[in-house]
């Protein structure tokens, strides 16, 4: 209850509360209160509203017992996100390259400019190695995929499908003691994680909400995405694959994460509502609105110009200081050696039983703020411990990190981490925000990070103990 | 060249969003699905060289405090009191749509009811009688379609009657239940000495036998806010201060 001596009248609101629950003893009254208001909507609309054709109606049932029916819905929903994978990468693939080779073509120019003038070579490190680079990495590696993911999502979602997935997922989530919304905040949580836990707003229930809360960070968000389309298309599909035949096995390899996602979002709704969220999952209608045609050009247009003014801002906002950062943190001796090969150095003995090294780690932590600066910092922190190589393109990535020792088993282990890892700050800050709860601010970077922990523990153990590496 | 403010309502995925962006000329991304919005936005448009400010709230089914994004829109309502209220329902699914519309009414008469996807509605074969909803809910009714930009003026003019107080709203009032009707009859006189004039007490007297809690809540804060001064006079004494 409130403290005595909030605010004037506080008293006389609740002797007026207890007055009112007095008279409403009995019970059933938001029963006949919405029965009132039904009765009122019904007599209207028999006066108002005449139906001429029945049939017509029926049209969208049709289409909802396939697409939410037993047998074909999971299979349907399935091959719909490994089809929207598949247009991301195989559309995306050329123009990163492109734009990559074309930030490289302005470096080269931006470093002779600061030649002729006789530039420091610190000044040329920070704003051309450091800030340009992590600048540009971010664009080139995130924008294209994020503007074909993101308007496909959104033909999806104006079509009407996603409640139908939420109808679906609703079995699952629903045994995992969770809400059936929580299938639609997910699906937010593809876009942001951030927005993710305002859309959480829809769920009814205190406790249903903060399990979606709590489980969201675990569908990989804008920021992720490209760091997990990146390194399974570099390290988790086999040499041998080419073309067509490539992008599709990077696709499965997609869907095989997401999957996972799934499967710990609902183990963790699951241990949690056993625990410390413990309750009988609430009854809830979800609308299942008619089908539409979604307005494609406008869709595609308005989401992609979204899409790449967020990329473009979070690129300028938070990647080029944290660029700026690592460099300065690469390139300041202590002791012979750079601060950030000291910090790599002091988490690798920690890093390797997880399959990662101290670099990953230290990108991790410096990539709090968001995720999209993991990747670009982790590149920096190589470049600067001595080999450099001159990335022209996407395929130079690689052998950044094959330089740096990295397997398949690292690349595997990066994405798993990415995956289950701590959300990014703004997200926590948003958690913080619509819990008003440190406890479940805290809560909610700790239990992933311990996740992500013990599964790229095992997963290194493992395949180690098997000899797979 | 008042500035008038306009709250959009409505059910989730009536397209209210689309007709925002309409009139407001921003670019909000909308979704086929039932609670896209839940932050409200704000944005401006003129007609007739009135301006207005409007508000997106977020898309609910009831006013009932059932969850966060119900209780912003209630908040809003109430405690905003914007000149216009409009409420945007699908011309499809009328019936369940008209319980909000309903409820709005319940707390303001200074609504305009808005039937959106009424090409939707012509297509599969339903007729809709204007004229008799509006006889009905004592409020001015258009039907429109956002997307295909019908009926866009027309709602705009009927909005314009009711913020300028050129439409004279008789409200329609729903009689419940002999019981509630009397527990209504026995707090509004207690609401009114205590929360004031300011608020419609018959609907507060509602939500209470209700036991609506947040709304107590809300009122509150929102009575506290106006009552700061005044604050400081009544600290420490506690709970003998109002009896």
């Amino acid at each position: 209850m409130e403290s005595p001596h909030v605010i004037k009248g506080t008293d006389a609101m609740d002797s007026l509360l207890s007055a009112a629950k007095k008279l409403a003893d009995k019970g059933g009254i938001r029963d006949e209160i919405v029965s009132g208001i039904y009765g009122v909507s019904a007599d209207i609309c028999r006066d108002a509203v005449t139906y001429k054709d029945q049939k017509k109606l029926a049209s969208t049932y049709k289409l909802d017992s396939i697409v939410t029916s037993k047998i074909w819905g999971f299979p349907i929903m399935l091959a719909g996100l490994g089809l929207v994978f598949w247009i991301t990468i195989a559309g995306a693939n050329y123009p990163s390259g492109w734009l990559a080779s074309f930030f490289g073509w302005i470096e080269g120019y931006l470093t002779s400019g600061f030649e002729a003038v006789n530039a420091p070579a610190w000044l040329h490190g920070v704003l051309v190695l450091g800030l340009y680079r992590g600048t540009s990495w971010v664009i080139s590696v995130m924008l294209p995929p994020m503007m074909i993911f993101f308007p496909v999502f959104a033909l999806l979602e104006n079509f009407g499908y996603l409640p139908r997935v939420a109808f679906n997922m609703d079995r699952l989530f629903k045994k995992s003691g969770g809400h059936g919304k929580q299938a639609l905040t997910m699906s937010m949580g593809f876009g942001c994680n951030a927005a993710a836990i305002l859309s959480t707003r829809i769920i009814e229930s205190p406790r249903e909400r903060m399990l979606a809360i709590l489980t969201n960070n675990f569908v990989p968000c804008n920021g992720r995405w490209p760091t997990l389309i990146l390194l399974s298309s570099l390290f988790m599909v086999g040499g041998a694959a080419a073309g067509a035949l490539r992008t599709l096995s990077t696709a499965l390899v997609l869907m095989g994460i997401v999957l996972i996602g799934i499967i710990v979002t609902l183990t963790v709704s699951w241990v949690m509502s056993k625990t410390a969220l413990r309750g009988v999952p609430t009854h809830y209608t979800l609308e299942l609105p008619p089908y539409r045609r979604p307005q494609i050009w406008k869709t595609i247009l308005i989401s992609s110009k979204e899409k790449s003014l967020n990329v473009l801002t979070r690129a300028i906002v938070v990647a080029a200081p944290a660029g700026i950062l690592t460099w300065i943190l690469g390139n300041v001796m202590v002791g012979g050696d750079s601060v950030l090969n000291h910090m790599a150095a002091f988490f690798d003995p920690f890093a390797n039983l997880l399959g990662l090294d101290g670099f990953i780690i230290m990108a991790f932590i410096l990539g709090l703020p968001a995720n999209e600066i993991v990747l670009p910092i982790l590149l920096m922190g190589y470049m600067s411990s001595g080999a450099m190589v001159d990335i022209d393109g996407l395929g130079g990535i690689k052998d950044i990190f094959l330089s740096h020792g990295w397997t398949w088993l690292t690349a595997l282990n990066m994405m798993l981490f990415s995956l289950l890892h701590y959300p990014c700050g703004t997200t926590l800050i948003n958690i913080y925000k619509e819990t008003r709860s440190m406890k479940w601010a805290v809560l909610s970077a700790v239990i992933p990070l311990g996740i992500a922990i013990a599964v790229t523990f095992a997963v290194a153990q493992a395949a180690r103990l098997f000899g797979w590496v | 060249m008042n500035q008038y403010t306009v709250a959009f309502a409505g059910n989730p995925n009536t397209g209210k969003s689309t007709l925002f962006n309409l009139l407001t000329g921003l670019r909000q991304h909308t979704g086929n699905w039932a609670g896209k919005t839940v932050i409200t936005a704000e944005g401006e448009f003129t007609h007739n060289k009135h301006t207005y400010r409007a508000v997106d709230l977020p898309g609910t089914y009831s006013l009932y405090s059932n969850s966060a994004d119900e209780e912003a829109a209630r908040d809003y309502i109430i405690f905003e009191e914007p000149d216009v209220t409009l409420v945007v329902l699908d011309a499809t699914s009328l019936e369940r749509n008209l319980n909000l519309a309903l409820q709005v009414l319940e707390i303001t008469g200074r609504a305009v009811i808005c039937v959106n996807l009424i090409d939707e509605a012509r297509r599969l074969g339903i007729d809709i009688n204007l004229k008799a909803i509006s006889k009905r809910l004592g409020v001015p009714v258009a039907a429109i379609s956002a997307r295909g930009k019908i009926g866009i003026e027309a709602l705009l003019d009927q909005i314009e009657r009711v913020a300028t107080g050129a439409f004279t709203a008789q409200p329609l009032r729903i009689s419940y239940s002999d019981e509630i009707e009397q527990g209504i009859a026995e707090l509004i006189p207690m609401v009114e000495q205590i929360v004031g004039s300011r608020y419609p007490a018959r609907w507060i007297a509602l939500r209470l036998l209700d036991g609506d809690d947040s709304l107590l809540h809300s009122l509150k804060t929102h009575m506290g806010r106006k009552n700061i001064i005044g604050t400081k006079e009544v600290v420490g004494h506690g709970v003998t201060a109002c009896h």
